[in-house]
């Protein structure tokens, strides 16, 4: 259903936008987080991993005071319908944007232990998936703030892709290690941090699949793209021997 | 706007109940005026349906229509159906008092009589039934135990009803319509002069006596809407713009104007 008439209670408006205004920052705030992480594991910049992992606790705040308003709107003005749904949305997506900021602050120190790691083997892809994960934080918080579907539909259909390539990376960095196992400390890391970028991935289609509902009124019927399979894949010296 | 109320949900209520009351077609008129257009709506047998929409919207006209108190005034007509178990209440022929005991209505003020409180419940089923003393006592018992206020006038039923509290009159006011035993009750605004504990009063004696009777509600208060009916419809310039359950309606109304209403974005 297309958006509302201002209400007729201006304050109430006002304490709306105010919600939704506080939404956008904490996506702002954690998609710079996850653009300094990915910076600082494929750039291997230390200073941009330290100020990933700085913001946190900003945003661990910034979770907090949207959940106080939201609760104080829920009491003192008994929403329905869609300013219920758009509440009860934004209660949902700070919640998976402080998940996301702390894989984003987790990728991070893990890229402090790879500093000054030998890595024999290009981070292409992980650039690629670090750079999907972005673009798709990034849409999905402008979705939310301009009540956007096709957006938010987009970004929830792309995280397929994003588990296809976690997938590869996962094979990749199995392959280095029996390669040489001087790699295992690497690449261990490097799949923690595949991981992470992975699961941000999964918040971002939990934040379209909200944007959606508190948009048209239902969930999304479609069964979730899920992708990730890494759990079921063989390894690669086994792989074939049955 | 949607001429009727979809067909689906016409012919069954949230919970499937069938229907007690049906109204298909309804047009009424206050002289030239037409009150009410096309309306189309089913109370489920014993469930509660709540009537919503801004003043003048024909909410209370309909309510009006269902037990007929229109009949008492000029000019005043109805066409269209109103079936009650199948039977068209606003046809002609009708024994107008035999409905009145079957679609009880309680009013926004209590509107006791100038009586005790025992003869307030008497003086209706006196209309209708002959009891002896021993049967009226125990129909005025049963009223008001039903009515949940047994407890508060038991001690003083001999006593004037007109020196009971605003929430004791009205839960009198429901014992008086449901002595009787009807199948439908209307409440019009029953507790919109009602402080907050007798408002939630009548709305758990609204929840106890769906059990048994049919129930429509008309209220100005989305949360007393949401919280006592099990469908509600809302009405706006005499329409009925959208019928569902009060889940559909108050978390995902599929009607723009019922979204704005709600809201309260009404333009």
């Amino acid at each position: 259903m297309p958006d509302s008439p201002i209400h007729t209670n201006k304050r109430f408006e006002q304490e709306t936008r105010r919600l939704r205004d506080m939404i956008i920052e904490m996506g702002g705030l954690v998609e710079n987080q996850v653009s300094l992480a990915c910076t600082a594991v494929i750039e291997r910049d230390a200073i941009a991993a330290g100020q990933a992992v700085e913001q946190d606790p900003k945003v661990d705040a910034l979770e907090r005071e949207v959940e106080q308003f939201a609760i104080r709107l829920l009491a003192l003005r008994q929403p329905v319908a869609d300013d219920l749904r758009h509440i009860f949305a934004a209660i949902k997506i700070t919640g998976d944007l402080e998940r996301i900021g702390d894989y984003a602050a987790n990728v991070a120190k893990r890229s402090l232990v790879l500093q000054h790691a030998p890595l024999p083997f290009s981070l292409s892809g992980l650039s690629h998936m670090a750079v999907l994960v972005q673009d798709g934080l990034k849409k999905v918080i402008d979705s939310f703030g301009e009540h956007d579907i096709a957006k938010a539909l987009e970004v929830w259909r792309a995280d397929e892709e994003i588990d296809d390539i976690y997938n590869a990376l996962f094979r990749e960095l199995m392959t280095y290690m029996m390669e040489d196992p001087r790699n295992i400390s690497s690449c261990a890391h490097l799949l923690f941090i595949a991981k992470n970028l992975e699961r941000i991935g999964d918040h971002a289609t939990n934040v379209a699949e909200i944007v959606y509902y508190a948009s048209m009124g239902q969930p999304l019927a479609e069964a979730r793209p899920k992708g990730e399979s890494s759990a079921l894949l063989q390894t690669p010296d086994r792989a074939g021997e049955e | 706007m949607p001429e009727s109320m979809p067909l689906a949900l016409a012919e069954a209520g949230p919970r499937g109940a069938a229907a007690k009351m049906s109204i298909r077609a309804l047009d009424f008129y206050y002289g030239d005026n037409r009150a009410l257009k096309n309306v189309s709506l089913d109370l489920p047998d014993r469930q509660v349906t709540g009537m919503i929409g801004p003043s003048g919207c024909g909410k209370s006209t309909l309510l009006r229509v269902l037990n007929r108190m229109y009949d008492l005034y000029p000019g005043q007509r109805a066409t269209g159906e109103v079936l009650l178990d199948g039977e068209n209440i606003i046809g002609p022929g009708l024994d107008l008092n035999l409905l009145r005991s079957r679609v009880g209505m309680v009013f926004q003020k209590p509107t006791p009589f100038p009586m005790t409180v025992y003869e307030n419940i008497a003086f209706g089923v006196r209309l209708h039934e002959r009891l002896s003393r021993t049967a009226m006592d125990e129909r005025v018992e049963w009223s008001l135990t039903r009515a949940a206020i047994w407890d508060e006038v038991k001690d003083r039923l001999r006593s004037s009803a007109i020196g009971l509290s605003g929430g004791q009159q009205q839960r009198l006011c429901i014992a008086r319509s449901i002595a009787v035993r009807p199948d439908v009750i209307l409440l019009d605004e029953p507790t919109s002069a009602l402080d907050p504990i007798s408002t939630l009063k009548v709305e758990e004696l609204i929840d106890e006596l769906k059990q048994d009777f049919t129930i429509a509600i008309v209220t100005h208060n989305m949360q007393q809407a949401a919280r006592c009916a099990d469908q509600v419809a809302f009405f706006y310039l005499g329409e009925v713009v959208e019928v569902g359950s009060a889940e559909q309606i108050f978390t995902a109304p599929r009607e723009r104007l019922t979204q704005e209403y709600i809201t309260g974005r009404f333009g």
